[in-house]
């Protein structure tokens, strides 16, 4: 078991925990993740690792379906079943020069270990964050802390730039010299952010986050297609060139389950009263 | 004795094969000749006295068989139902020679069985040597490794990257085949021993290899996981598995009982399995069981299914149909699976393995309707571990490198199992890992 010693929501929806995983966080780097499963009939999802501090190990999600939510639910000092990991191959970390960090919605989970490992490895870094609304957003303070520059663009104007983040995107890359890019949300918002850095040849990483089940390269859940080649982004990813991507079976392949998730969810919501039916 | 009714095991994940009874096994036992020379023993990949075990059934003393079969073999519930015992014990029998040979595999289940109704008792431990050595994965090489460490006197740490142990065990043989509760006993029995088991461990990743690399040994049990795509267009549709993914929802993760357990998996209506092995077979008695009509295509013949010919007929029995000498070339569907395209083979010419190369024979195309694929076409080694270890070598298929003593280029660094040879049976990787074992004590004791 795997105690949560700290947990709070972070913005609209959006939660942030500590949980206790040593094995976990003494030996994770940037951009890898891990899979939880929160009790006996929990499924495994894969999260990113968002921060280490000592044996623990932050994660932060967006509660959208059964699980999400319900480790939301799970009070401070209270445990989860299992935590694996970590996993997948870390961030390629090295001195490029200078390096914008894009983070879409609770895709900002990512950046700040990523920035933070790039800002170590001597490069400037360059940090622009999106959101649905001001509400949404979240480690502003944190990633103004490690950033060199940190730019916020919201959809509907509530905070900095009045639009997507993949506008300040095609800005910098207009206006000065990059060496790398990482684009970190959700699947179609990498898609249309990393045709800003095509033209230009910018060497520009995705974080995928497709369905998986085991993790370890077992069972190909995750398959994608890179390059015309099947990887598995458990093991060969999650990170891949952005411009090789096939955005679009990616989306295909994590819509196949949304019957069942939905089904999941209500259910869930429906038995969460205390009433005492259900589980 | 017997199978249960096809229409009430296709309603449940309860086992298919109920076993001997008391008396059944008795006298079945009594007709063993106690061969001098005991031909089955040779067939024994683990070199189990055979003839003693079928005694003490033969005299009514079932728990003292089991006990003698546990000198030799740690697992016996589990070898008893899944080892090939037609092509090793049973096929040296000398009464096979005119009648039917003894059922072996249901004697050693039923002697298994019947310890573990009487609670199973811990074998003779030596004792502490102080040497540390890990076992990488919980699957059969890794416990009947650990185990017989254990049982030496080491103290043994068995890393496991999934949330339960027992591997292939766990997550791919389904329980209408292997209950679970027979793995957990055996399991449980190991970890008795004093193995120490670190779940949720991927070794590599958890584990650095520089802290594995600080026990005494360590021994690769890793088995072979990564399962091998069909490599055709539309294989990446959704409502295509691998039969690891498939098995691994269902058997691990519970998906056949959604939403009550969390892991979703596709609605089964009609299912193409694509393979003639064993894996192919669970998967596809898998898919019936959860409502599916299930049509298993394989490229060769039927009398080349790599299957037991058990699997084949209990498979037939529950209503999954055969299309031999067909292979897919292409998974059919805009967004996800609307059917399969496959084409019939021609047998030609054998190949080594006494088995008639399959060649298309062109323009004789046939479709077949069905939202789910399932491709049950092979496994090999999982090499997110060993492709990080410097200095160990591997052959082409990514299998680590031994010796028949099981020591790898590596001098600390042991390997049993399907990591090994590559996909294999549960009995070769036991054996493999007994052997391993012994290797490891020597080396620790300063013999070689």
């Amino acid at each position: 078991m795997y105690n949560i010693e700290k947990s709070r929501k972070i913005a609209e929806n959006v939660f942030e925990i500590w949980v206790n995983a040593p094995h976990v966080a003494r030996n994770a780097r940037a951009g890898q993740f891990l899979i939880i499963r929160v009790d006996e009939k929990g499924e495994r999802i894969p999260l990113t690792i968002s921060g280490i501090s000592g044996e623990l190990v932050r994660i932060i999600f967006m509660a959208v379906g059964k699980t999400t939510h319900s480790l939301a639910d799970i009070p401070e000092g209270e445990s989860i079943s299992d935590v694996a990991g970590p996993l997948g191959q870390p961030s390629e970390i090295k001195s490029y020069g200078t390096c914008v960090l894009v983070g879409g919605g609770v895709g900002i989970a990512s950046t700040p270990y990523i920035a933070s490992a790039l800002k170590e490895a001597g490069n400037k870094v360059i940090g622009v964050l999106g959101a649905r609304s001001a509400d949404f957003l979240i480690l502003e303070d944190e990633m103004e802390k490690i950033c060199d520059r940190l730019y916020i663009a919201t959809d509907d104007g509530t905070k900095g730039h009045h639009g997507f983040a993949a506008d300040l995107l095609k800005q910098l890359i207009n206006s000065e010299h990059i060496d790398a890019v990482w684009i970190i949300g959700p699947t179609i918002m990498m898609k249309v952010t990393s045709q800003a850095t095509r033209e230009k040849g910018i060497k520009t990483f995705v974080s995928l986050n497709p369905v998986m089940v085991d993790g370890t390269g077992m069972c190909g859940s995750c398959r994608c297609s890179v390059d015309g080649k099947t990887q598995f982004a458990c093991v060969d990813g999650p990170e891949f060139d952005a411009h090789k991507v096939d955005f679009d079976q990616l989306m295909q392949r994590q819509r196949y389950y949304g019957d069942q998730e939905k089904e999941a969810l209500s259910l869930w919501q429906s038995h969460k009263c205390n009433c005492g039916g259900g589980n | 004795m017997g199978d249960r009714p096809v229409d009430i095991r296709l309603s449940d994940f309860d086992e298919v094969d109920t076993g001997f009874s008391f008396e059944e096994a008795v006298e079945e036992a009594s007709k063993c000749l106690q061969c001098k020379k005991p031909g089955c023993v040779d067939g024994c990949p683990v070199n189990i006295d055979i003839p003693a075990f079928i005694q003490f059934i033969a005299d009514g003393n079932p728990v003292a068989a089991a006990t003698s079969i546990r000198e030799q073999n740690l697992l016996p519930a589990i070898c008893g139902r899944v080892c090939p015992q037609e092509t090793q014990c049973e096929a040296l029998c000398i009464l096979g020679k005119k009648e039917s040979p003894i059922r072996i595999g249901q004697l050693e289940r039923f002697a298994a069985d019947q310890e573990m109704m009487h609670g199973l008792t811990l074998p003779i431990m030596k004792k502490r040597t102080g040497k540390r050595i890990a076992v990488v994965g919980s699957g059969p090489a890794g416990i009947v490794a650990a185990g017989e460490l254990a049982k030496e006197g080491h103290e043994v740490v068995m890393f496991e990257s999934l949330h339960a142990p027992g591997g292939v065990l766990t997550y791919g043989i389904p329980s209408f085949r292997l209950p679970k509760d027979v793995v957990k006993a055996e399991i449980d029995l190991i970890l008795g021993m004093g193995v120490q088991l670190k779940l949720n461990h991927l070794a590599g990743r958890s584990v650095p290899i520089t802290d594995l690399l600080k026990f005494d040994a360590v021994l690769l049990g890793t088995g072979a996981g990564l399962p091998s795509l069909l490599g055709i267009p539309g294989e990446n549709l959704s409502g295509v598995y691998s039969a690891n993914e498939f098995l691994t929802r269902v058997n691990l993760m519970h998906a056949d009982r959604f939403p009550d357990y969390d892991t979703p998996v596709a609605k089964l209506t009609r299912v193409v399995v694509v393979g003639g092995g064993n894996v192919a077979m669970d998967a596809a008695r898998t898919a019936r069981r959860m409502g599916a009509g299930v049509t298993l295509v394989y490229r060769r013949r039927e009398e080349d299914f790599p299957a037991r010919a058990a699997e084949v007929h209990h498979a037939r029995e529950e209503g999954v149909g055969f299309i031999p000498c067909a292979n897919p070339m292409e998974i059919l569907g805009e967004k996800t699976v609307t059917g399969i395209k496959c084409v019939r083979m021609r047998m030609c010419q054998l190949d080594g393995s006494g088995r008639p190369v399959p060649e298309p024979i062109s323009g004789d195309e046939f479709t077949i309707e069905c939202e789910v694929v399932i491709s049950a076409i092979g496994q090999s080694p999982n090499p997110v571990l060993v492709r990080e270890i410097e200095g160990i070598e591997r052959g082409r298929a990514g299998n680590v490198i031994t010796g028949e003593d099981g020591r790898t280029s590596h001098p600390k660094i042991f390997a049993a199992g399907d990591v090994t040879t590559g996909a294999a049976t549960v009995i070769m990787a036991m054996g493999g890992a007994k052997q391993a074992a012994r290797s490891i004590c020597d080396m620790l004791s300063g013999l070689k």
